[in-house]
């Protein structure tokens, strides 16, 4: 099935095919996201001062240790942060509008449609008493009510072709599937309206090795097809290296670096990003396992200055007391740390 | 593949506020379980103040003025019989304490027993237990008492007695319970620990299985007193209870025997219902607390 | 679902009817009341005839009933009689048979019982679910919060408190009886009008007893219903609130409670008959209590037996309709 997915042409899209060109300056413009969890112990910042952007047709993969605000961002992209928590300020300009000034019903119109989300489909995000032709139909018609039956089932049908699922998973339920198969419905439900911009949230884990590989491709294939920008939320570096083109870094709530692949892995600019390749099992130092000393901090009581300061090898004396803020080196490098001040 | 290997941790510890704040932030967040303990102390109050004070024989029949409405000699009014309802409900709460905590405990106790032996030792015990269990659970635990109740000389119906016809078809739920929470226990590191480490099954059951199922236990024993409260007083409702003595039950049966509401004694009924409601309701706001305590998903989402 | 699960969930419903026949038959026999002599001691005493007339009538009786036979015989004939819902004659009503009495009392429960426990179970579970949805109004939200501090109240002091407040001191309602005295029962709208103004007042004694467990139970499904992934992504999706609740969270959180209302039978019809006995329907309850005052011991046994048969049977039929609402049982 891989072979065949390599040589296949150019995948069917769900919807009207690639509409959007690739060079029209960034589809996405995340700016300044910021987001607090309120608790009975105390504010967490979980995400702070967050700023990217993002072009058509580009892959951008988000690591981080866990609690270092990633899935945070995704759900605050998606404007789904729930209570306690809270999206205190920053935009997310997708084709031109801003996300966070719409109004509920608007916003519901936008997700799926212009910005869509992919869960960790092999677990349990399918409706156990739905079958997956319903879950799928009723996506498109809570955003298209005007079109008929018809030409929704062939939209549907259209999507299920593009991850390789058999047309008959239409009429199945989410237990007679494998977790495999669970993630391609998640990711055909995901690209239905042929949106701008994807996120995945860690789409493999929960999967075994090769169905991790071929969901990647999957994802690949429909994002080449209908030509979407791409997040995919991860901690595996090594899976993810081999599929985006940009990596971003997060750490205690904030983004500290975004670079190319090339770029990260070769010549990576924050310190945390060095010690997270450093980490990297290799061919080359087998055996030796590095790690990154010290805990990742409590968001409840973050280290002063620069979070990471703590545990950096180069810490600077005012790294305890400046926070530093993100610059954007030549190249378009984006990096979080004192030691790159006055290089922007 | 993982990004990040921990070495010890040299981070400060977190300092979080002290218990007793702590306590007192949750039980205004569980304002359910708060209330029912402080309606379930003014009960107690009432009926240790009314045991001391009040002049008991009144509770009895022929022992005062008959149909007074309530006034200031009567706070609660007098009944048909001649009763002083102020004095019958201060024994007829003492009652109902007492086959509540007597047949709820009875049946917990009961159902730990049982609920152990099942879990515990398994096989064919286990299977035994279980079935007995899910057939005797469909069939109308009232039901079967009122045959029971019923075939008894009514000379033989007592508190007591009401109180171990209720425990005889109680044991069910606890019993259940403690086995599910037993066979999970089973199954966690510690056991096993122990079991390798040759500490023999009642050492592993008081001392390691015991001390970690006291939550479940005292969850139990408040829903068994409640089911027990519940259970005698629909008994004497249906006029199966001791008739003599003034259990809530029981009054309520002579009051709408009587046509109390027909003659315009509403006191009659209504005293005695309004401390059945205080009475239970005290106790299903506690254990709907405790429940929100043991199992953090029903907490609320606000 | 399989023909072996079929099979094995009618066996225990056998094992259940069994379970409770001997209970029912066993129990009277360990006691020492001798329920023929009881009564028919009591028409001696109240005249009629001599003490030696007494022992040969309750010898012929004995005679007639099998009484006189050995245990395991009397115990297979019953076991048999049980089968055909014969349940023996009445004492107080003799020569009436108690499945007689039953089938002229079982209409009026029957209603009463299936108006309220379905209203109930509807009304209750909304309640739960909006209470526990998050995007829910505030005010519908607390519209639960009064049912759940019902739940501990029993139907039967519901039913005293409405006789009180409606019947007894704003006289909206009748105090009780199934229809008023002096009206003769007639295929009339009068008639209907008065026998449905009768039964307001139990109705809804039984639903606000009964509302409350149901919005607490579903308020306990929802909250972990509404956090589950499928919930999310359907919200992820960009569906209406609306689908969102019924389609996803609701159907979900309904399946246990279905389970739950095959559990809560035997307690809504237990329910159903105290609260008979306390507004005087002339129900299964009210021929409960008459027989446990005239101790006519056949009528009380006869009657707990149809009712745990019945609620066995209910029992086993929701369970067969379940597999029908949830796909994972189905082709399991």
């Amino acid at each position: 099935m891989n072979e065949m997915l390599a040589t296949a042409p150019a995948r069917p899209s769900a919807g009207l095919g690639p509409r959007h060109a690739a060079s029209d300056g960034p589809i996405l413009r995340v700016s300044n996201l910021e987001v607090t969890y309120y608790t009975d112990s105390g504010r967490a910042k979980a995400l702070d001062d967050v700023s990217f952007t993002l072009n058509s047709g580009e892959k951008l993969g988000m690591v981080g240790e866990s609690g270092s605000g990633k899935s945070t961002l995704a759900l605050a992209m998606m404007r789904m942060i729930k209570a306690p928590g809270r999206i205190e300020g920053g935009s997310v300009v997708v084709g031109g509008g801003d996300l966070m000034t719409l109004g509920a019903e608007d916003m519901r119109k936008a997700r799926l449609s212009r910005i869509a989300y992919i869960p960790q489909g092999a677990m349990n995000s399918l409706n156990p008493v739905m079958r997956i032709g319903a879950q799928m139909i009723d996506a498109v018609k809570s955003h298209l009510p005007r079109e008929g039956r018809a030409a929704i089932e062939a939209r549907c049908k259209r999507a299920l072709q593009s991850v390789d699922l058999d047309a008959g998973v239409f009429r199945m339920y989410a237990h007679e599937l494998s977790g495999g198969m669970k993630q391609r419905v998640c990711i055909a439900i995901g690209i239905l309206l042929d949106p701008h911009v994807i996120i995945a949230d860690e789409p493999t884990s929960a999967l075994d090795v090769v169905t991790q590989r071929q969901v990647m491709e999957t994802i690949d294939n429909v994002q080449k097809a209908i030509n979407a920008a791409v997040i995919l939320i991860g901690h595996d570096m090594g899976l993810m290296a081999q599929f985006v083109d940009k990596v971003a870094v997060m750490y205690a709530g904030r983004l500290v670096e975004v670079s190319t692949v090339r770029e990260m892995f070769t010549d990576p600019k924050h310190p945390y990003s060095r010690a997270l390749i450093s980490s990297l099992p290799s061919l080359g130092n087998k055996g030796v396992f590095q790690g990154i000393p010290g805990l990742a901090p409590s968001l409840l009581r973050l280290p002063s200055g620069c979070a990471f300061h703590p545990r950096c090898e180069s810490a600077m004396p005012h790294c305890s007391t400046i926070r530093p803020q993100q610059q954007v080196l030549p190249g378009g490098r984006r990096v979080t740390c004192h030691l790159y001040d006055g290089e922007a | 593949m993982s990004t990040v290997a921990l070495s010890p941790p040299i981070e400060k510890r977190i300092e979080r506020p002290g218990r007793f704040i702590l306590l007192l932030r949750y039980l205004r967040r569980n304002k359910g379980l708060a209330l029912g303990v402080v309606i379930l102390l003014g009960l107690v109050a009432f009926t240790v103040i009314g045991l001391m004070t009040v002049d008991l024989k009144q509770a009895y029949p022929l022992s005062v003025a008959a149909k007074k409405p309530p006034s200031w000699k009567y706070p609660f009014g007098t009944d048909f019989f001649g009763r002083n309802l102020l004095a019958a409900m201060v024994v007829g709460m003492w009652q109902t304490a007492f086959i509540g905590v007597f047949a709820g405990g009875l049946g917990t106790l009961i159902g730990v027993v049982l609920g152990f032996i099942s879990a515990y030792f398994g096989k064919w015990i286990d299977a035994t237990i279980r079935t007995v269990c899910q057939i005797l659970t469909p069939i109308p635990v009232l039901l079967i008492q009122v045959v029971i109740a019923g075939s008894l000389d009514k000379r033989d119906v007592t508190i007591v007695t009401m109180a171990l016809i209720v425990v005889l078809l109680a044991w069910m739920g606890p019993t259940l319970v403690i086995r599910a929470q037993v066979l999970t226990m089973k199954e966690r590191q510690f056991v096993a620990v122990a079991k390798l480490s040759g500490v023999s099954d009642l050492g592993i059951i008081f001392k390691e299985i015991l001390p970690c199922l006291l939550p479940f236990i005292a969850a139990a024993f408040v829903a068994q007193v409640f089911s027990a409260v519940f259970a005698a007083f629909y008994l004497a409702v249906l006029g199966l209870g001791p008739l003599r003595e003034p259990l809530l039950g029981n009054i309520i049966w002579a009051a709408q025997s009587q046509g109390a509401f027909f003659n315009g004694w509403w006191w009659w009924p209504i005293i005695p219902s309004v401390a059945m409601i205080l009475i239970l309701g005290s106790l299903a706001l506690i254990n709907m607390g405790l429940d929100e305590l043991a199992n953090p998903r029903v907490r609320r989402s606000e | 679902m399989s023909l072996k699960l079929v099979i094995r969930r009618l066996l225990f419903l056998v094992l259940v009817i069994w379970a409770a026949s001997t209970i029912v038959f066993f129990i009277p026999r360990l006691s020492n009341r001798n329920a023929l002599r009881e009564r028919f001691g009591e028409l001696a005493r109240t005249g009629g005839f001599s003490p030696a007339d007494l022992e040969k009538i309750i010898a012929s009786m004995n005679q007639q009933f099998g009484l006189d036979r050995p245990l395991y015989e009397q115990y297979w004939t019953y076991l048999g009689n049980i089968l055909h819902l014969d349940f023996g004659y009445s004492l107080y009503r003799y020569p009436t048979t108690v499945a007689e009495l039953i089938a002229q009392s079982l209409p009026w429960t029957l209603g009463l019982l299936l108006v309220t426990t379905i209203l109930s179970f509807i009304i209750g579970n909304l309640l739960g679910a909006v209470a526990a949805w998050p995007r829910a109004p505030h005010w519908l939200r607390a519209f639960a919060t009064p049912f759940i501090l019902l739940t501990g109240v029993p139907p039967v002091i519901m039913g005293i408190l409405l006789l009180f407040f409606i019947g007894f001191r704003l006289k909206w309602l009748p105090l009780g009886g199934a229809y008023s005295v002096g009206v003769v029962p007639t295929w009339t709208w009068t008639f209907f009008f008065d026998l449905m103004q009768h039964q307001i007042l139990p109705a809804l004694a039984l639903i606000f007893g009964s509302v409350g467990g149901w919005v607490l139970s579903m308020r306990g499904m929802g909250v972990t219903i509404q956090g589950e992934d499928y919930v999310n992504f359907a919200e992820h999706k960009g569906l209406t609130g609306g689908r969102i609740f019924r389609d996803y969270y609701l159907r979900n959180a309904m399946l246990p409670q279905v389970t739950g209302l095959a559990l809560a039978l035997g307690t809504m019809v237990t329910s159903a008959i105290i609260v008979e006995g306390l507004f005087g329907l002339p129900g299964i309850g009210t021929m409960l209590n008459l027989a446990i005052r005239a101790n006519d011991f056949p009528t009380i046994y006869g009657i707990v037996l149809f009712i745990t048969i019945a609620v066995a049977v209910l029992m086993t039929i929701v369970e067969f309709i379940y597999p029908l609402l949830d796909p994972r049982v189905r082709s399991s």
